[in-house]
C-alpha cells in the first residue's frame, strides 16, 4: 500500500517518493529488542498512581500469532493511549480536554507461554486533530510489537467496535479492504469480562512469518 | 492475513524509550561511537517526534528526534547498521542502513549510494535521514 495518502495531509511531505528497495534476506535473523525486564505491574494502566483513573475500566486480551497461526510467546507488546478524556499525558497533546493525575496511559507485558497478553487499562477517548475540518480519531489504544524477527516488527492501532468515527477516519481508511480493516477492530469478549469490575476486549495480531533458523 | 500497520503518530511516550534506550552498547565502551542526524520532510523541514530504532547483532537503540528534527544513538561500528523509522504522517515504518562506507548493493540507484553513508565527526558519524525530496534517503522494503 502506498504510503502517500492525500486523505491524511502529513503523509504528503513525509511518504517517501521513490520505491523501497528489497531488504537482503540475511537481515531478517538479528537480535530483538525486549530485554529490558518487564514489571509485574506494567500491564496495569490503572495502577502506579495514587488513585484511580477516571473512566471505564476494561481489559484487553488477545493471541500474538504469525501469519501461519503459530503462537508467539515471550515477546514485547507495548501500548499507549489517550486518557478517558481524549487526552494524552504527552507534551505535544494540545486537546483542551483535562489530564488526570492517575493515568499515564503506558503499559508493556510480554506475551505467555502461549502468546497470549493481557492489558487492564480504561476505555481511552476519541479526541480532534487538525487534518481536516472537525477531524476526530476514533478512540484506540496504539500496539507495538516485536515478534521473533526485524521483518515481524510491527506499530498498529487498535479501535473499539462500532464506532461511528470509523468511515471517516483517514488513518483507518489507508486500509482498502474491509476485511482487513476488521483485524485492526477488537471485539467485545463476554467470557474475558470481569463480573463488577471490567468489560473486555479480545485483539488477536497476526504478524509476518516467522523466518526459518538461520543455518549455523 | 497480518495485521495492518497504523501511524506511530505525534504521541510516542518518552517512558518507552527510557533514558538508556539510546544507548545501544553502555557509555564508555571501547570503540564506540555516536550516530548523530536529523530527520528532513518533503519541504526541508525538521521533523520531531520521529521514532528512530536501530537494530544490529551487537543490540538494539531506540531514540525519538526533538523539535529540531535530531537524534543520537550509542553504538558501536558494524559493517551497517539498520534503521526502523517511524512517525506522524508515516502510515508504515521505514528502514534505512547506516553504512560507514560507500557499500555495493545491487538494486540501489548509484546516484542514491551517497544516502546510505555517514559522515565522519568528532565523536563518530553523522546520518541525516530525507523522507523526500532530491536527497531522499534509499528506503528498504522488508
Ligand atoms: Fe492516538
Amino acid at each position: 500500500m502506498s504510503l502517500r495518502w492525500p486523505p491524511y495531509k502529513s503523509t504528503l511531505l513525509r511518504a517517501p517518493l521513490r520505491e523501497p528497495v528489497p531488504l537482503p534476506h540475511n537481515d531478517l535473523h538479528w537480535a530483538v529488542f525486549g530485554d529490558r525486564p518487564v514489571g509485574e505491574l506494567e500491564h496495569d494502566l490503572t495502577r502506579g498512581h495514587d488513585g484511580e483513573p477516571l473512566g471505564e475500566r476494561i481489559i484487553v486480551h488477545g493471541t500474538v500469532t504469525d501469519a501461519t497461526g503459530k503462537p508467539l510467546p515471550h515477546t514485547l507488546v507495548e501500548v499507549w493511549q489517550a486518557n478517558s478524556a481524549g487526552r494524552y499525558a504527552h507534551a505535544a497533546d494540545r486537546h483542551p480536554a483535562p489530564l488526570d493525575p492517575n493515568f499515564s496511559g503506558v503499559g508493556r507485558c510480554m506475551t505467555n507461554a502461549d502468546g497470549e497478553y493481557r492489558f487492564v487499562t480504561i476505555r481511552p477517548g476519541a479526541y480532534p486533530w487538525r487534518n481536516h475540518e472537525n477531524a476526530w480519531r476514533p478512540a484506540h489504544i496504539h500496539f507495538s510489537l516485536f515478534g521473533r524477527a526485524f521483518s515481524q516488527r510491527l506499530i498498529t492501532q487498535m479501535y473499539f467496535p462500532g464506532d461511528p468515527l470509523f468511515e471517516k477516519d483517514p488513518i483507518l481508511m489507508w486500509v482498502p479492504d474491509e476485511a482487513a480493516r476488521s483485524r485492526l477492530v477488537a471485539q467485545f469478549d463476554l467470557s474475558a469480562t470481569e463480573p463488577e469490575w471490567a468489560l473486555a476486549y479480545r485483539f488477536d495480531i497476526v504478524l509476518g512469518a516467522t523466518p526459518m533458523e538461520q543455518p549455523s | 492475513m497480518t495485521t495492518p500497520s497504523q501511524t506511530v503518530g505525534p504521541f510516542f511516550p518518552q517512558a518507552l524509550v527510557g533514558k538508556d534506550g539510546p544507548l545501544v552498547v553502555p557509555l564508555g565502551t571501547p570503540g564506540a561511537v555516536w550516530i548523530r542526524g536529523r530527520v528532513f520532510d518533503g519541504a526541508d523541514q525538521p521533523v520531531p517526534g520521529v521514532l528512530i530504532e536501530s537494530w544490529q547483532t551487537e543490540g538494539f537503540g531506540r531514540t525519538l528526534t526533538d523539535a529540531q528534527g535530531a537524534w543520537a544513538l550509542h553504538t558501536v561500528k558494524a559493517p551497517y547498521v539498520v534503521l526502523s523509522i517511524a512517525a506522524s504522517g508515516l502510515l508504515d515504518r521505514l528502514v534505512a542502513r547506516v553504512h560507514f562506507e560507500e557499500p555495493q548493493l545491487a538494486g540501489v540507484d548509484p546516484d542514491r549510494l551517497h544516502t546510505l553513508v555517514a559522515r565522519a565527526t568528532d565523536d563518530g558519524y553523522a546520518f541525516d535521514i530525507h523522507l523526500q525530496g532530491p536527497h531522499e534517503t534509499v528506503f528498504f522494503a522488508v
